[in-house]
This record gives structure tokens, C-alpha cells and sequence, in this order.
């Protein structure tokens, strides 16, 4: 009872001072409890920033032994890749950059002339058909694409160019190429469905065609935004492990054309990482790094684009 | 007239690549389902996996691993997104350092490759924890992998709930966390269950992460802490060893399977996304 403050006159500054005392105590037993869930909350987030510190700690200290014994220089660019002895991983280097390349220049004239059709062609029905398709081919398991590969596109790679083994960088880039397809579609879609409608209305008003409009103003002015898309899709091309380790034959000899079996750095990492002991999976680590120095560019260079955009 | 032939060219063009796009997604399902789907039939979902009876060997233990899999690593990244996402929306000044960095670590975790978890889970859960390959650790390193999924699309669903929502309960005086508890999560839980459903996509697909952590052994784990195979992981396996017709049949059916859960998810998510769409703020 002791802390209700009566006031029949006016309060006296004693009586004013309790009642702020108590008002202060209420303010602050509702703010104990929201701290509380405060730092709860505060906690998780750093969850995630804590993740990419150890992912990196961890990293760095089991790939620096392989690092330290071969050197940076024979390491990057050695041709050899006989653990535990020698760990040149330029051909998966290679194997990796050029399937990922390959992808691109196949799948991303598909994968823009679908989002150009969704974004400005497409009868509401057809679009309202094709985008849950764009959106089933992103949610299959890449193991699905790879048996898919190694059933039908790694045979038909056999037949057509008429080699003995159709495990090869070919059939890689024909995999990769539609995996990234969904990337590339959708965040090119959204790039071209950001250009101004004013763009449009303009081009058509001067009399341009809406393929003139289309190919000549909002491809262009949708292009930091389709050229974001191009990057994710590389990125995830570089990334990707099982639908290739189930297609490219896994050689781990430099790839002379693209119809040479060939190891990307992502399938040395999964096919040998299972028994690989001391040294030999230290250099996967390393490997490791590596592709993640590749994808930290690829990062950077997305930053720089929606910074652009942005302006 | 030249202009108009220039446009039909790049008309079919268009249609011609978004065609292309369907046929491939059609060859895909239809070559894979055609193939599979007379193979899948109780026995296949119900029995256990035998490498000497291929006839009667079943998926049962793989599709255990795999719900034992998404039930742990959903139960672990899915209270740790969600008040990720509420405190960047809730609590944190927008723009300040800390929100920064959050941010900042969030992304480069959606960007990292998966092989990568599957390294560091290996170092980490399996070896310096000493969870061995068991569930646990893939579970652990999967959380890593669909937090990103989780915190970005739950916190879209809570910047959707509008402004007036909490005015209205600071106004009748609720404290911040009932108002969060009582009007800003039920508000916004289409979107959260949208987000758990996307991550469920995400750890049934994931295949090379799993096997670096929870191992390839083929029968139902005793417990948390047994490896497990997974549907994906046990895909791959089974295309290794391509020799009889037994085998074709079983990969084909395992594809199949695999296909139809991703359908399913698919589906749900759709029908959630309506739902969202109709319900009005």
C-alpha cells in the first residue's frame, strides 16, 4: 500500500517525486522483460555471423599445411594432382571455370528469351503455366539432374560427337546449363519488369516495334540487373557438385577439348574428402578455399552491380 | 515490311527459348517418371534396403533418414531464423552497424557453396565436437545451410505486416513481446510456414553436404546420433553401381520418389502463397 500516492491537493514536490519513482519502476519491469527477449533475439542473429567465422577459421587452419608444403604458385597453377605428393589443381581450376562458362553460353540466351517471353510476351495463361514450371526446375534435387544427365545426356554425347565415353565436360555444360536456368530466368524477369513503363510507352509511341522495344530499350535498360542474374548463375554453376561429379568422368589430367573427361574443384572435394587422411585433406581444404575465392568474386562483382543499380 | 520480318524472327525466337525451357523440364519429369513410377509400390516405400534381393529391396530406411533430417535441422534453424528475422525487423535500428553485418554474414552464408558445409561440417560437428557422422551433424551443418532461406523470407513476411497492427496493441498498452507474440507472428505466419516448407526443399535436395556428415550407411538409424542415408545421398549411391536391370529400376523409382516430394512441396507452397494473397491486411 505503502507505494499509492493519494493527492487531494496540490502535491507536494515529495509526493510528485513518488509518483515518478513509481511510474519509473512500472516503465522499467516491462523494459527487464523486453531486454531480455532483446539479447534472446540479438543472441541468434549472431548465430549466423559466428557460422561465417568458423566456416573461415576452419577453413584457413586444415588447408594451411597443404598450402604451406606446395606454395601458393604450385599450387594454383600445378598441373599434377598426385596426393600426397603432388597438389596442382590448375585443370580442376579449369574443369570448373569452363563449365561454368559453357553453361552460360547455352543457358543464358534460353534463360533470357524465357524471361523476356514472361515478362512481356506471354498470354497471362501461358505465363501463368511457365513460371511454376521455371519454379519446379529450381526446386529439383541436383542429383536428379545428374542421373538425368548420366541416362540420357551423357549417351546422346557419346552418339553425337561419336567418342568412347561420354562423361565429359560436354555433358557438364549441357547439365549446368539447364540448372541455372531458373537463377537467370527469374532475376532477369524481375529486372525487365523493374524498367520504368514510361521506357516502353515512348519506344512505342516514336513508332518502334514492340521487338525493337523490347530488344533495343528494356533489354538495355534492364541490363545491370539481367547481368546480376548471369552472375548467380555462374556462381551457382561453380558451386555445384553432385550433378557434375555424375557426368564429367572425374579425370583429374587437364581437359584438352571439351570432349575430355574432367574434375571440377567442388568433385575433388566430395569424391576424395571420404578416405583422404593428413596432408591429401588439408589440400582439400585448400581446394576448398580456392572455390571460395572464386565465389567472393563473383560476390563482389553482384555487390558492385546492385550498387549500380541502386544509383 | 523488313521491320516486320525482323520481328517475326525475334517473336519466335522468344517463344522458341521459353519452349525450350518446358521441353526440358517435360523430358526431364516424363523420362524420369515413365521409367520409375510402375516401380514404386508399397513393398519399394516399406522395405529395407537389401543389396543381395534387389527385388524386393526397399527405400525405407533412406526416406527414415531423410524425415529424421528435416525434423532436426528445421526444429534447429527454424526458432534461430525467426528471431534472427524479428530482431532485424523488431528490435534493431534500421541501417545501424550491427544490422550490417548481419546482414552482410547472412548473405555470404546464402552464397557459399554447398561442399563447402559439408568441409566444415566434417571439421566441426563430426570431428572437433566428436558427433561422428550421424544425423546430428548433418542436421547441424544444414541449419547453417537454410538459415539464410529461413531469416530472408520471414523477415519479408514480417515487414508485410503493417504498421498499424502494432500501433494498435502499443495503444491499447501490450508490452513488445506480446505484441509480437499475440499480433505480429500470427500475422505473418504464411510466410513463416512458407519459409520452413522452402527449407524442407532445400534439406531433402541437398546431397553433398549430407554425405560428407551423416555418412552413407544404408539402415535406419538408431538414434540421432547413428549415420544415416538420405534419398538424395542414396540416388547417387545407386547410380554408382549401374549393372542389372534391378538397378535401373531401383534408381529410376528412388528419382521418381524424390520428384514427387519436390511436386508436393511445390504444390503446398502455392496453395499457401494463394492463401497469402487473399488475406487481407
Amino acid at each position: 500500500m505503502s507505494d499509492v500516492v493519494t493527492v487531494n491537493h496540490a502535491p507536494t514536490a515529495k509526493q510528485s517525486g513518488q509518483v515518478v519513482k513509481a511510474l519509473e519502476a512500472s516503465a522499467n519491469r516491462v523494459d527487464w522483460a523486453n531486454h531480455l527477449f532483446k539479447y534472446l533475439f540479438m543472441l541468434s542473429a549472431f548465430i549466423g555471423v559466428f557460422s561465417v567465422g568458423l566456416i573461415g577459421y576452419f577453413l584457413i587452419k586444415e588447408g594451411m599445411p597443404a598450402l604451406s608444403y606446395a606454395g601458393v604458385t604450385n599450387f594454383v597453377f600445378g598441373m599434377e594432382w598426385v596426393p600426397p605428393v603432388l597438389f596442382g589443381i590448375a585443370p580442376m581450376i579449369v574443369a570448373s571455370l569452363i563449365s561454368a562458362l559453357g553453361a552460360v553460353v547455352i543457358g543464358v540466351p534460353v534463360a533470357l528469351l524465357t524471361a523476356i517471353f514472361l515478362a512481356e510476351v506471354a498470354p497471362k495463361r501461358v505465363a501463368d503455366v511457365v513460371r511454376p514450371a521455371v519454379e519446379l526446375l529450381a526446386g529439383i534435387p541436383s542429383v536428379v539432374y545428374g542421373f538425368f544427365g548420366l541416362v540420357i545426356i551423357v549417351p546422346m554425347v557419346e552418339k553425337v560427337f561419336n567418342i568412347p565415353a561420354g562423361n565429359t565436360l560436354m555433358a557438364a555444360i549441357i547439365v549446368l546449363a539447364v540448372m541455372i536456368l531458373p537463377t537467370v530466368i527469374a532475376i532477369s524477369e524481375t529486372a525487365l519488369r523493374a524498367v520504368p513503363r514510361s521506357y516502353k510507352e515512348g519506344s512505342l509511341a516514336l513508332g518502334a516495334s514492340p521487338m525493337f522495344t523490347i530488344f533495343k530499350v528494356l533489354l538495355p535498360a534492364a541490363r545491370s540487373g539481367i547481368l546480376a542474374g548471369v552472375v548467380l548463375g555462374i556462381a551457382r554453376a561453380i558451386g555445384e557438385t553432385m550433378a557434375i561429379i555424375m557426368v564429367m568422368g572425374n579425370s583429374p589430367a587437364m581437359p584438352r577439348h571439351l570432349l575430355d573427361s574432367a574434375r571440377s574443384l567442388t568433385a575433388n572435394i566430395a569424391m576424395e574428402m571420404a578416405y583422404a587422411t593428413g596432408l591429401h585433406s588439408s589440400a582439400l581444404y585448400t581446394t576448398g578455399i580456392v572455390l571460395l575465392v572464386f565465389v567472393m568474386v563473383l560476390n563482389a562483382t553482384l555487390l558492385y552491380l546492385n550498387r549500380e543499380k541502386a544509383r | 515490311m523488313r521491320r516486320t520480318i525482323e520481328d517475326r524472327i525475334a517473336l519466335s525466337l522468344i517463344w522458341g527459348g521459353a519452349s525450350l525451357t518446358i521441353i526440358f523440364l517435360v523430358w526431364m519429369l516424363w523420362h524420369i517418371l515413365a521409367n520409375g513410377l510402375s516401380y514404386v509400390d508399397w513393398t519399394f516405400i516399406s522395405a529395407n534396403y537389401s543389396v543381395t534381393d534387389k527385388e524386393n529391396s526397399g527405400i525405407w530406411p533412406m526416406i527414415v533418414s531423410t524425415i529424421y533430417m528435416v525434423i532436426l535441422s528445421i526444429a534447429i534453424a527454424a526458432p534461430i531464423g525467426i528471431m534472427t528475422a524479428l530482431f532485424l525487423t523488431e528490435y534493431a535500428k534500421p541501417g545501424s552497424k550491427v544490422v550490417k553485418v548481419i546482414r552482410f554474414c547472412t548473405e555470404s552464408l546464402a552464397g557459399i557453396p554447398s561442399i563447402i558445409y559439408g568441409l566444415f561440417g566434417m571439421t566441426f560437428f563430426v570431428v572437433t565436437l566428436g558427433l561422428g557422422f550421424s544425423i546430428l551433424s548433418g542436421a547441424l551443418t544444414l541449419t547453417i545451410l537454410i538459415l539464410p532461406v529461413i531469416i530472408r523470407t520471414t523477415e519479408e513476411a514480417l515487414i508485410a505486416v503493417p504498421l498499424a497492427y502494432r500501433e494498435g496493441s502499443y495503444g491499447l498498452g501490450a508490452s513488445k513481446i506480446y505484441t509480437i507474440w499475440r499480433v505480429i507472428l500470427p500475422s505473418a505466419m504464411p510466410g513463416i510456414i512458407t519459409s520452413v516448407i522452402l527449407s524442407t526443399g532445400r534439406v531433402i535436395g541437398e546431397s553433398a553436404p549430407v554425405f560428407l556428415t551423416a555418412g552413407m550407411v544404408a539402415r535406419i538409424p538408431d538414434s540421432v546420433l547413428d549415420s544415416g542415408r538420405t534419398l538424395t545421398v542414396h540416388l547417387y549411391k545407386l547410380t554408382t553401381e549401374l549393372y542389372t536391370v534391378h538397378d535401373w529400376n531401383q534408381a529410376y523409382a528412388t528419382a521418381t520418389v524424390l520428384i514427387v516430394l519436390v511436386l508436393a512441396i511445390n504444390l503446398v507452397t502455392k496453395l499457401i502463397g494463394r492463401r497469402l494473397n487473399k488475406a487481407t491486411y
